[in-house]
């Protein structure tokens, strides 16, 4: 190392060579989109022969994950359409995926979708052209994070809350509440856990709206400034009794498992999983309601097989393949009619079609400047502000 | 020109002949290593459109005011660092006896298990030591059980767990070096310091360690730099806890600029640390 010799004039040659090299390849990458397109179609044309998927874990299925679990083979028969597929494990890493450009259809959850519109990068869907868009419940058509000025961006596929978890032998009485990990959060010290992920704020919001109404807060992902910072006190309090923030389902069910976790924040599938020999649990839908996920699936501007992308999207929205796929990852079904085809008992558990659960669940959402709930005299807070807020919860 | 007017044009020109040979790694090591790691600098100093999350190639010190102003960023900075020289000395510690008994005490057979045997972890995925450690560590696991019979339990997820599964995980890089450096010491320098009336104690700290100190300052440097930028044991093991890796996760998703500026942190620390490894000289002897 020390034999190489490099006069100082020849460092500063190549340190400039490299700054403008790297210039260079930064300009080529970011280059414009191309062609894209975000106007809907007004017919199909043939199927391009090949399409590609990018989606939550367990959304498509090939049957190599477990041979029983299949409906990719059935639509590459019927359609001829090649399936490629990428899974995310978070709605940032989607939309970094998005905006590369590989992907004809993205599985996204509303805390995705509104980014997705506001950058370009989804084309609106022409439902007439999705036979199977019919069925699905009214209840989740035409909706916030799936519409943009009365254009509709992507069709239901599923949904689920996230719910309040306990150990039913550590945690006495019941709670009711989220009070149970806000306030009487000191009394499992160490033991309360909550998603990891900067939209968990909403969940702190949602709280609020309940038991402060004079910050009034109408919606829990349009927050102004005071009402975020009345969110963060909350988590800041909540952060002493956190033992751990969980972002792989995995993770919180192995601590429920092992009692390092006996109450906090999960999702339906989480409570199915968790072997009732080892640690008793309940999940609930508390009385101040709760956050949930409503997924879309859309369709990219960029997309190189929008005919082969709109057949995927009809093919999902099948109600056999609809049961067969929201069973697997364990949410409720976007019709009446994939309950028909769901094991029994699935509906019910997932409370599918119950419009008045439905309205308890605060849908995850894109925080954005312009706020959300209409309000136009101030500026709401935005995503970029809820991750440096959540990094800040944390310390 | 034929294939013997190149060979010849070749023999007489060591600078082509040289230029030729490096030209493959070495444009490989620019474009993909220096060119992707400036590339990610200059981005901190960019910023990023709040709507549409385009980034913005307008040069700004924002970023660079954010992570300098804030507490936040030097709360984490410090706690980074300190569980970084924690794991350090953990492994020092273990490898300066460990590393003589290989290299000095052992026979020629266990010498070869020994070495075996700290080398294994390396052929296991990090994920499953990471996650082996939180079993460890659970309510109820090894850690609870082995502590109960003294009367202490686990000491949970959290900082602690961090440092011990950190120091588990690069014991096998900070070993290997003082191992080889042992190996390098002449055994007629113990025998001369024997003869010469120096106590073991002595020995080692005047013979011994001054010619070990390169290999464990390059150890060091495996442990350090490593778990400074490690972000994955944090979200097995830390609970609750974040470091710089975690905050550079969270903000790459929405906010690379500000994710590339975090980023400057461990880089800048590291660079603090080889300049003062290296006024010990004992870069020069690696």
């Amino acid at each position: 190392m020390r034999n190489i010799p490099t006069t100082s004039a020849a460092r500063r040659t190549i340190g400039g060579a490299l700054a403008a090299l790297s210039l260079i390849t930064l300009s080529a990458c970011g280059g414009d989109d191309g062609d894209s397109s975000t106007g809907a179609v007004e017919e199909l044309g043939e199927n391009e022969g090949e399409v590609s998927i990018l989606a939550w874990p367990g959304y498509v299925e090939d049957g190599s994950t477990d041979p029983e679990v299949d409906w990719v083979s059935s639509f590459e028969e019927e359609t001829g359409c090649q399936v490629t597929s990428k899974v995310y494990g978070t709605s940032d890493e989607a939309f970094n995926l998005t905006k590369s450009g590989e992907y004809d259809v993205v599985a996204a959850s509303g805390d995705l979708t509104l980014r997705m519109v506001a950058a370009g990068e989804a084309a609106e869907v022409n439902t007439d052209l999705i036979p199977n868009y019919e069925g699905i419940y009214d209840f989740l058509k035409d909706r916030e994070w799936n519409t943009v000025d009365g254009k509709n961006y992507g069709i239901p596929h599923g949904y689920g809350a996230n719910l309040l978890m306990y150990n039913t032998e550590d945690v006495t009485p019941a709670p009711t509440s989220w009070k149970a990990v806000f306030e009487d959060g000191p009394q499992h010290k160490g033991q309360v856990t909550a998603y990891d992920s900067p939209i968990y704020i909403a969940d702190a919001a949602v709280y609020l709206m309940a038991h402060q109404p004079d910050l009034g807060i109408e919606n829990p992902y349009s927050l102004d400034e005071k009402q975020l910072a009345a969110a963060v006190d909350l988590l800041k309090s909540q952060r002493a009794s956190v033992g751990e923030y969980w972002s792989d389902y995995t993770k919180t069910q192995a601590s429920f498992e092992t009692g390092d976790t006996v109450v906090g924040t999960t999702w339906q599938v989480i409570a199915n999983l968790i072997d009732p020999k080892k640690a008793k649990v309940e999940a609930i839908l508390p009385s101040e309601g709760a956050t949930g996920w409503n997924d879309t699936w859309m369709i990219s501007s960029n997309a190189k097989s929008p005919n082969c992308a709109y057949a995927w999207l009809n093919h999902i929205a099948d109600p056999e393949i609809n049961a067969q796929a929201t069973e697997y990852f364990g949410e409720a079904p976007n019709s009446d009619k994939a309950c028909e085809f769901a094991s029994e008992g699935h509906c019910e558990t997932y409370h599918a079609g119950d419009e008045e659960y439905a309205e308890q669940i605060w849908f995850w959402n894109t925080p954005i400047e312009k706020c959300l709930d209409g309000r136009t005299d101030v500026k709401c807070t935005d995503y970029q502000d809820w991750t440096k807020a959540w990094a800040e919860i944390k310390g | 020109m034929t294939l013997s007017s190149v060979s010849s044009t070749l023999s007489r020109r060591p600078g082509i002949r040289l230029g030729l040979l490096l030209a493959a790694p070495l444009t490989w090591l620019v474009l993909v290593y220096v060119v992707a790691l400036a590339a990610l600098l200059v981005t901190a100093f960019w910023t990023i459109d709040s709507f549409t999350n385009e980034l913005e190639r307008t040069f700004t010190l924002d970023n660079i005011r954010e992570i300098t102003g804030q507490a936040l960023y030097r709360t984490v900075t410090l706690r980074t660092i300190g569980v970084a020289l924690l794991v350090t000395l953990i492994d020092c510690l273990i490898a300066l006896p460990v590393g003589f008994y290989m290299a000095k005490v052992a026979s020629r057979r266990s010498r070869h298990l020994l070495v075996i045997a700290f080398l294994m972890p390396l052929w296991a995925s990090y994920l499953v030591k990471a996650l082996a450690w939180r079993s460890l560590l659970s309510n109820g696991g090894l850690l609870d059980w082995a502590g109960g019979l003294f009367g202490l339990g686990t000491p949970g997820f959290g900082l602690t767990a961090i440092v011990l599964t950190q120091a588990y995980i690069w014991l096998p890089y900070v070993i290997l070096p003082v191992y080889a450096a042992y190996e390098r010491v002449p055994d007629s320098l113990l025998d001369a310091a024997g003869d010469l009336g120096a106590r073991p104690a002595l020995t080692f700290r005047t013979v011994v360690l001054p010619l070990v100190v390169p290999g464990l300052v390059a150890g060091s440097i495996f442990a350090f730099s490593l778990t400074m930028g490690d972000y994955i044991t944090v979200n097995i093991v830390g609970g609750a806890n974040q470091m710089l890796g975690n905050l550079v996760y969270i903000n790459s998703g929405s906010n690379l600029p500000l994710a590339a500026a975090i980023a400057l942190i461990p880089i800048f620390v590291i660079m603090i640390y080889l300049a003062l490894v290296r006024r010990t000289g004992a870069l020069e002897n690696l």
